[in-house]
């Protein structure tokens, strides 16, 4: 028994070296948002290429969505938006821009030169709605369900397979 | 002669202080390393509003709230400090909520109600951070035991339990007095 007492250090230091480990792998950009699983916050943006309309949160109760955060002044944007509009093509569901903090001109030049995967796009100049949306890093990306309710949130760009492992399923389970 | 047992209690002690130290440091070190390996992804790089605050007084408590809040965009800076685009639209909000007469309190939650417990730099007291909060005290109760279990036990033995004190006194000078060793 004395003769084991030297294995208490290296096991604790074994146990401290898998936590150390297993901190390599975490992606601290990636912070669980408290919004899942709640109600989407209240929002009244007008369209992008529409100043005069106005989109709701409650216009959109009734089905499921997909908010995706984006800016033509934001980098990971171009690589996300291939896969955004090769999704938009399944007609899946619909697909809602918001956005952020950005200028009608360049914004409508940028979605004219690259294609537009967007039903609408929500113009949120001075960023409150990203705000209320607990946005931090462009692109993001939310799948809200009937009841107004964020199911999913995609921190940074989508890649096909989010949308194929997660997205997807997600959307059969809602509309099921 | 001095104590034969002095070498050995000296580096027990120095063990023990070490000891709840080391482990308060290594999981807070952890995520911070990881946090300056991956600095890809997405920046703001928005053209800044500028926003000046007339009012010195209400500057000074804005900062004081903000000043433990996290910016989730640069993760190691606060949002009293951030230049990101979100922490100025942020500080802007943090005003207008103080001068809307709204308390520290409630700001922080708007804070946590949108990007969770992850902005407070002061952790809140709940089940899921019990152990961050106990751990060091727990590790230094711990150290301190051992200590003293360890310490009544070598008072038990006789001194020529001990190993005598090596000469270093000698050696060590040695080197030192002689020039152009030291390279």
């Amino acid at each position: 028994m004395r003769a084991l007492k030297f294995l208490i250090p290296v096991g604790l230091f074994v146990i401290l070296a898998g936590f150390l480990f297993k901190g390599l792998y975490l992606d601290p950009r990636e912070v669980p948002s408290p919004l899942i699983d709640k109600p989407a916050p209240e929002f009244a943006l007008t369209q992008l290429d529409k100043p005069e309309q106005t989109i709701r949160r409650t216009d959109m109760l009734g089905k499921v969505w997909m908010l995706n955060v984006w800016a033509s002044w934001c980098e990971a944007c171009r690589d996300e938006h291939p896969y955004l509009v090769e999704f938009a093509k399944l007609k899946a569901l619909p697909i809602y821009g918001l956005d952020y903090k950005d200028q009608r001109e360049p914004a409508q030049a940028w979605l004219a030169e690259r294609g537009n995967p967007y039903d609408a796009s929500l113009f949120d100049q001075s960023g409150r709605v990203g705000i209320d949306f607990g946005v931090y890093g462009v692109p993001e990306t939310f799948v809200i369900d009937k009841q107004g309710v964020i199911r999913f949130k995609q921190i940074g760009a989508l890649t096909p397979q989010v949308l194929n492992d997660k997205v997807l399923p997600l959307l059969r389970k809602l509309n099921g | 002669m001095a104590d034969p047992r002095r070498p050995a209690l000296a580096a027990l002690l120095a063990g023990a202080i070490a000891l709840p130290a080391f482990a308060a440091e290594a999981p807070a070190s952890a995520p911070a390393a990881s946090a300056a390996a991956s600095q890809a992804g997405a920046k703001y790089e928005a053209p800044a509003a500028h926003l000046t605050a007339a009012d010195p007084a209400l500057e000074a408590r804005m900062l004081a709230i903000t000043g433990e809040l996290r910016c989730l965009v640069c993760q190691n800076q606060t949002i009293a400090d951030s230049h990101a685009d979100l922490a100025v639209d942020l500080r802007q909000q943090v005003r207008e909520m103080l001068q809307k007469g709204e308390t520290p309190d409630q700001i922080r939650r708007y804070m946590t109600d949108r990007y969770g417990d992850f902005v407070l730099y002061r952790p809140p007291w709940k089940a899921t951070t019990a152990v961050l909060w106990l751990a060091p005290a727990t590790l230094l109760v711990i150290a301190l035991l051992a200590l003293v279990v360890v310490i009544r036990r070598r008072a038990r033995l006789a001194d020529d339990q001990f190993e005598p004190e090596p000469m270093l006194d000698d050696d060590a000078a040695e080197p030192l007095d002689r020039p152009g060793t030291l390279a």
